[in-house]
């Protein structure tokens, strides 16, 4: 009985699936920052494990506190917490475009363009001054 | 336009909606979290410890781990179901990842009620 249906209903649309790596130069501003959305996350999970140990460093007693300093002011670790602090912002101002896409705001393609310089400046500027007050 | 056919099997809606329900909640964590550090009379041992063991930010701030660990958990998996098709070594990277993010949400906890 269903599968009489289904096959009534055929050749059906299916979402059409976009390989990004062959996409690649060809990626508009807005895909571009789709997939740095998704690098973003990604690069959060993974470094995740790495955020815990300075927290759990920062948090355990004066003398570890102390250790958790030395650790961030290392030049190549302040580089590191500086990606990730791009990649947090990155994500967060990306994520409320998305948020508002999805409830219909800014879908028609010059909005969607415009809010996506936006987004670039917003989190690359937020990173600068944050990163700067810091350190 | 895509036409689902409606057989039975759920089509990720829930997780589409906590995905997005995290979310918010982590970004007005962010922002409240944010002005309560820029509170901070000095970054000091004392001061930091002080403000991780106030009862709200604990309460909070677990919900934040729970909400990160999911939120992370449905986009991690999204991208091994876009990248990567071995069935096996797509299962094996799921399995990975839930274990990963469960055991990152009791160390996140532990720091936060210890204290």
């Amino acid at each position: 009985m269903t599968e009489a249906t289904l096959d009534k209903q055929a050749p059906r649309l299916r979402p059409k699936y976009l390989n990004v790596f062959e996409l690649g130069a060809r990626l508009p501003l807005p895909g571009f920052l789709s997939i740095l959305h998704r690098v973003s996350g990604a690069g959060l999970f993974l470094l995740l494990p790495f955020l815990l140990c300075l927290l759990d460093l920062s948090l355990t007693s004066p003398a570890a506190f102390d250790d958790f300093k030395d650790v961030v002011a290392n030049p190549l670790c302040k580089l590191l917490l500086l990606g990730l602090l791009w990649a947090y912002l990155h994500h967060f101002c990306a994520g409320i475009r998305f948020l508002l896409l999805d409830v219909h705001v800014g879908v028609d393609l010059p909005k969607a363009r415009r809010s996506t310089v936006v987004v670039f400046v917003v989190s690359l500027a937020l990173t600068l001054i944050i990163g700067v007050k810091l350190w | 336009m895509v036409k689902p056919i409606v057989v039975g099997a759920h089509y990720g809606l829930k997780d589409w909606i906590v995905q997005r329900a995290t979310a918010i909640y982590m970004a007005l964590f962010s922002l409240v979290f944010a002005f309560c550090l820029l509170g901070l009379p000095e970054f000091s041992f004392s001061a930091w410890t002080e403000l991780f063991s106030a009862a709200c930010v604990r309460f909070f701030g677990f919900l934040f781990v729970l909400s990160l660990c999911y939120h992370a958990w449905i986009g991690v998996r999204d991208i091994w179901m876009d990248y990567v098709k071995p069935v096996g070594v797509r299962l094996a990277l799921h399995l990975i990842t839930f274990f990963l993010l469960a055991g990152y949400a009791g160390w996140a906890i532990r720091i936060l009620w210890r204290l």
